[in-house]
């Protein structure tokens, strides 16, 4: 049944693809999405048959590689981890479907886009339903694909084709990592299945074998290369530059798959990999440190972007940070917590925001728009509610609040409890975060909302110069799209005002629900709850109502006073606005060389020197000996005679000293 | 069925009879030519399949064995065929592809069209020879004959500057060849027979022969590979070739270098390859990040999928070195899926060719806008060559770097680097060839897949498809052979291990030549030193007709 689950999204996204001309746009979308909510039912029967009831198991469906001892198996376990994640995507891609009905639907090309979609789903259930790791690096890849063709879906932009390649090789450069941490488990365990692996670990703890002209410690080892795979799939500094790109896919795709689900793959490797992590301390530190600088330096370049979609994406990247921050301090619960309700508050965002864009005929820039509310009133209070829960609103001592008020405040506390210098370190950053968080969400929504309208305006700025093709409507024009858009959003609302509060103390709580599926290291969080000094609890809230002000006073109070700002291109500013340079940087390391040095061996390395010297040598060489040989022979007389004349006089002179 | 495998070898020379001897207009005869070859493959495709079938994957011994007199008693030379695990998916994909390249010329090819069907047919026999052939003479013949068809095919169907591809191609290989061709007439004078599975079992050659033969057989194989730094042959004529001529070289010559290393190097100079292996990584790794950045800068579409053959021949020969069951069967699984989806490949540039006559990739662009089935099917071919799992290319290269990783790590982190570079050239490729607005006038009335292209490419995107989830059917076959050859090499590694006694021994013994090299003493001691060694039984299994 299980596996039903699982193989119904590839069974219709094949259909849709393959037929799409027979079947026309209407059969495809009802399709696709009548197979997604039948596979959100059985993840919901899953749910509470196995986190609820706690019957986890594991299908095998047949044997995938065989090669000597090394054996993979395509399988389908579930248990609670699992069961999480598969309410998350199913719940989160159903929702999308139907909302991508109306959202695409006057895109020519709508079966192959939810053909892809489906697909995507299919490779996400595909991943996290993996028993071993191999299985988990072919829903990893998949998603990668999936992600890749609908980045690029709208193939006629050159700057959608670039986001796509730029998302797939950067993916590769973390799988890179992935695999050389698979290669390392198999030799070191002689398997890949989790449960084998996580029993035989403890046994390993310590020890240390050559890697790569080293004697580096196995877990850490291991633990760091998964972990460069994760920081490639969940966008962490370093290799985050494809996620703000990748907002070239349509909406739809932006709140599924670089919001929701396949982003949080990393995070879901890590919680999965717990019991290795938990015997790798060092890797735990490294990902504490990954996890908080990222979650700063996102959400730092989300205050100044002007593209309301990029604005979420770096609050996506920031928000992965402060899961890799929880799970770094083994607070996987609270890590996989975060994870369940920033898909509902972040899909929100998205797709309210998706709302916007299509009211706005495609105009993305938040500098054109203003005064929205009267227009959308509807999107307006769900995007309220989207960012009350994002901000993480809510009265501590009294613990009641939004859905990112329970998990957002159980990371920073777990930053906090964790007592070390990196976990201070995260605890300050992503203290930090939260102001920042909390600005760039509300100036975001003052500047869509709020204000003055300003879509007829004449920009003259670089960010608007270049491709000036959407128009922004007048305001009159502005109307609530259609209702399969909206019943989505209302849905994704409700989880996300309640998720926290009703499943905080199944995620983060001492009870049964996770059954091993994790490791459960911080167990003694109840008990130090009452140790957290109340400005410790206090903090989150006071630092996010700071940064609400400040975006009040620059966005309602005196609204010329950003333009000036931003027309002074202050250091700080342009470091911001320019995302700390990392694009600029990555071109002048790696893209500009890869391609100049692959011209040069093309040019002289094979041409120059292998073909100067092999073959074209040879030939020209062989070719001067016979031109020399032929010029010998020129038919004169006298130049044979003297030739001659030559050989007998050597000869004799040769004789001569020999009988001498 | 005794003769099954001689007929399978042999049957396409009755296609080039008929062509010959069929008469006509130069229309009809080059229907008539055309039809033959087609049937002819397809029969023949039709008996190695039914030759699968009846193949045991569990025996690791050679089948189907046809074992004649040929230059008389005592030479020592037979003509003897056997395939075992290892050999047999190569004769099915020989014979698979064979039909495709036919229909792939169908329209293209419209000069001298008998003579191109026949030197294909012949070439289908020196192939199909080189894997079954079971005695070093007749290995030769069939590896160095198949020199001659495709010299012709890139020489006078071949585009601009096919007489200097033709001539690099040729010389190349010949010179690889010639050192071959000394080693094994110093192995047949010093062992007095050129049957290859006596000579496995058998002759164990002096540690500093092996040496000098290792690398022989390594000149002409890493040429055929090719492996850098003799691969500069193989875009040339890549690019001149026919469309068919391509997929032929892609998928099939190129794999006789590996299947070479697998078959003589490996078990017959073990202490060689092994004290060797290094150095072949080294190139290996040469070969998979130089290619890959020189495949990143490429302007020509075929160009750019040679170099991406090379950096995969790169995974093969790493595979084949590791000397562990992973890595050598992942190279044989990416010998075959590289056969499959390189093949696919260059039948996706042959389609786009015949249409616009130009291979570069600037000429193209935005071409899913008209041909949204061709799109599709690219990027089949696309993801499999650049691995991703799910296609039969991920498995191969995967296993290949398993293996290699537990060997040297090193080898296998920069092998992985090919792994981001594939995926850079090959997507940077279907980028500028297939996205985008479709702005050049030229392409404003392309087609779609024909009705013939597109039969031709959809068994193969099945076939990459089923490899990559369902690659057991591969492993049934390799496995046993595989790790039958191991132990091979395992157990003439450790005689060779065994000091100047065992060699002083054999020496004395190499002269009289013939059968039983080893004095029975020497054999009983190996065994008694390793118990899992099967010396006496090995080759000679199958060797009885």
């Amino acid at each position: 049944m299980y596996a039903a689950l699982v193989f119904i999204p590839i069974i219709t996204a094949a259909i849709a693809g393959i037929f799409q001309r027979f079947l026309g746009a209407r059969p495809a979308e009802l399709l696709t999405t009548a197979g997604l909510f039948a596979s959100l039912a059985l993840s919901l029967y899953a749910f509470y048959d196995v986190a609820i009831l706690g019957h986890s198991q594991v299908v095998t469906l047949w044997q995938w590689i065989s090669s000597g001892d090394f054996t993979v198996d395509w399988n389908v376990r579930v248990d609670t981890l699992t069961a999480v994640m598969l309410v998350v995507v199913t719940g989160v891609s159903s929702l999308v479907h139907l909302y991508s009905i109306g959202y695409m639907h006057d895109d020519p090309d709508r079966p192959r886009f939810f053909s892809y979609l489906s697909l995507f789903t299919f490779a996400m259930l595909m991943l996290v339903t993996a028993n071993n790791f191999l299985q988990v690096f072919f829903g990893w890849e998949g998603v990668g694909l999936a992600s890749y063709l609908l980045i690029g879906f709208w193939y006629k932009k050159p700057s959608a084709n670039a986001a796509a390649l730029k998302a797939f090789v950067v993916n590769r450069v973390g799988d890179f990592g992935f695999m050389l941490g698979i290669f390392a488990i198999f030799w070191v365990f002689g398997t890949l299945d989790f449960d084998a692996v996580f029993k035989a670990a403890p046994a390993l703890a310590g020890h240390s074998f050559e890697f790569a002209g080293h004697q580096v410690d196995i877990l850490t080892t291991i633990c760091l290369l998964l972990f460069v795979g994760a920081m490639g799939k969940s966008a962490q500094i370093g290799l985050h530059t494809w996620l703000p790109d990748a907002m070239e896919g349509p909406t739809p795709v932006s709140a599924l798959i670089h919001a929701a689900t396949m982003v949080t793959a990393g995070v879901f490797l890590v919680c999965r990999a717990s019991p290795l992590f938990e015997l790798a301390p060092n890797a735990l530190a490294f990902v504490t440190f990954i996890g908080a600088t990222t979650a700063f330096f996102a959400a730092s370049v989300g205050l100044f972007q002007n593209d309301i979609k990029r604005v979420i994406a770096y609050s996506t990247c920031s928000q992965l940070g402060y899961m890799f921050v929880a799970a770094g301090c083994s607070a996987y619960g609270a890590a996989m917590f975060h994870l369940f309700t920033h898909a509902f508050f972040k899909a929100l965002l998205f797709l309210s925001a998706g709302a916007v864009i299509v009211a706005m005929h495609h105009e993305q820039d938040m500098r054109k728009m203003g005064g929205l509310r009267k227009q959308l009133p509807f999107t307006y209070w769900m995007m309220l509610i989207g960012n009350i829960a994002l901000t993480g609103l809510g009265i501590p001592l009294l613990g009641i609040g939004a859905a990112g008020f329970y998990s957002k405040d159980a990371i920073i506390n777990a930053a906090f409890l964790s007592n070390t210098p990196v976990g201070t370190y995260a605890f300050v950053l992503t203290l930090l975060a939260a102001a920042m968080t909390s600005f760039y969400s509300w100036r975001q929504f003052l500047m869509t909302f709020h204000g003055r309208y300003r879509g007829l305006d004449h920009h003259h700025d670089e960010a608007t110069a270049g491709h000036d093709e959407h128009h922004a409507p007048k305001l009159e024009e502005v109307h609530e799209p259609a209702r399969v858009m909206l019943v989505p959003l209302a849905v994704l609302a409700v989880g996300a005002l309640l998720s926290g509060g009703l499943f905080v103390h199944s995620f983060i709580g001492e009870g049964e629900f996770w059954r091993g599926a994790v490791a459960l290291a911080f167990g003694h969080h109840a008990d130090a709850e009452n140790s957290i000094p109340l400005l410790v609890e206090f903090a989150p809230l006071l630092l996010t109502a700071l940064g609400f002000a400040i975006a009040y006073y620059f966005y309602i109070v005196k609204p010329e006073l950003p333009a000036k700002l931003a027309a002074q291109k202050g250091i700080v500013y342009m470091f911001l606005y320019r995302k700390w340079y990392f694009d600029e940087l990555y071109q002048f390391l790696f893209v500009g060389p890869a391609l100049v040095f692959g011209r040069f061996l093309w040019k002289w390395g094979d041409g120059k020197l292998i073909d100067g010297l092999g073959p074209d040598g040879v030939a020209a060489r062989v070719l001067d000996a016979t031109r020399g040989a032929v010029r010998l022979q020129s038919g004169y007389v006298y130049h044979y005679a003297f030739a001659m004349l030559i050989g007998v006089v050597g000869l004799a002179t040769y004789f001569m000293m020999v009988w001498r | 069925m005794s003769h099954l495998l001689s007929i399978i070898t042999f049957l396409p020379l009755f296609g080039v009879a008929a062509i010959l001897f069929t008469r006509g207009s130069e229309g009809t005869h080059a229907t008539t030519a055309r039809w033959v070859a087609l049937i002819v493959t397809l029969v023949d495709a039709a008996l190695t399949i039914f030759m699968w079938t009846r193949f045991d994957g569990a025996n690791s011994a050679y089948q189907f064995v046809e074992q004649a007199e040929w230059f008389g008693a005592g030479t020592g030379i037979t003509y003897h065929l056997g395939v075992d695990g290892i050999s047999m998916l190569f004769v099915v994909l020989t014979g698979l592809l064979m039909p495709f390249t036919i229909l792939a010329s169908w329209d293209s090819v419209k000069t001298r069209v008998p003579e191109y069907m026949i030197a294909f047919l012949l070439l289908e026999t020196l192939m199909l020879g080189v894997f079954t052939a079971l005695d070093l003479f007749l290995f030769y013949v069939f590896f160095e004959g198949g020199l001659i068809p495709m010299f012709l095919i890139i020489g006078i169907w071949g585009g601009k500057r096919r007489v200097y591809a033709s001539f690099k191609f040729f010389l190349y290989t010949l010179l690889g060849s010639l050192f071959m061709l000394l080693a094994m007439l110093w192995m047949y004078f010093t062992t007095g027979t050129t049957d290859i599975p006596t000579i496995t079992a058998t002759a164990h050659f002096p540690v500093w022969a092996q040496y000098f033969l290792w690398f022989a057989f390594f000149a002409s194989f890493a040429v055929k590979m090719p492996m850098w730094p003799v691969h500069t042959w193989l875009p040339d004529a890549h690019v001149e070739a026919p469309t068919a001529g391509s997929v032929i070289l892609a998928a099939i010559l190129l794999k006789m270098g590996g299947y070479g290393f697998l078959r003589f190097s490996l078990p017959m100079f073990a202490t060689a390859s092994h004290d060797l292996a290094p150095f072949v990584f080294v190139l290996s790794i040469m070969a998979i990040i130089y290619t890959s950045l020189v495949a990143l800068a490429q302007e020509d579409m075929k160009k750019l999928i040679a170099y991406s053959s090379v950096a995969h021949m790169g995974f093969v020969t790493m595979g084949i070195f590791t000397l562990n069951q992973q890595g050598v069967e992942g190279g044989i699984f990416q010998m075959l899926s590289h056969g499959v989806v390189s093949g696919a490949l260059f039948l996706c540039v042959g389609v786009i060719y015949d249409r616009m006559h130009t291979r570069e990739i600037s000429a193209y662009g935005g071409l899913v806008n008209r041909m949204p089935v061709y799109a599709a099917c690219l990027m089949v071919f696309t993801l499999a060559n650049i691995g991703l799992p799910g296609t039969g290319g991920f498995v191969g290269e995967f296993l290949t770097m398993l293996g290699a990783f537990h060997v040297q790590t090193w080898v296998a982190i920069f092998a992985a680097t090919g792994v981001i570079l594939s995926a850079a050239y090959m997507l940077y490729m279907y980028w500028r060839v297939i996205f985008g607005e479709l702005v050049k006038p030229a392409l404003m009335g392309i087609k779609d897949l024909s009705l013939r292209e597109a039969a031709l490419l959809a068994p193969l995107v099945v076939a990459t498809l089923i490899m990559g989830v369902y690659p057991k059917f591969v492993f049934d076959i390799t496995s046993a052979s595989v790790a039958h050859l191991l132990q091979q090499h395992r157990t003439a590694l450790a005689y060779d291990a065994l000091g100047p006694k065992a060699h002083t021994a054999q020496s004395a013994n190499v002269r009289n030549a013939s059968g039983a090299l080893v004095a029975p003493a020497m054999q009983a001691e190996i065994m008694g030193a390793f118990p899992h060694g099967k010396i006496s039984k090995i080759g000679f299994s199958g060797a009885a007709p």
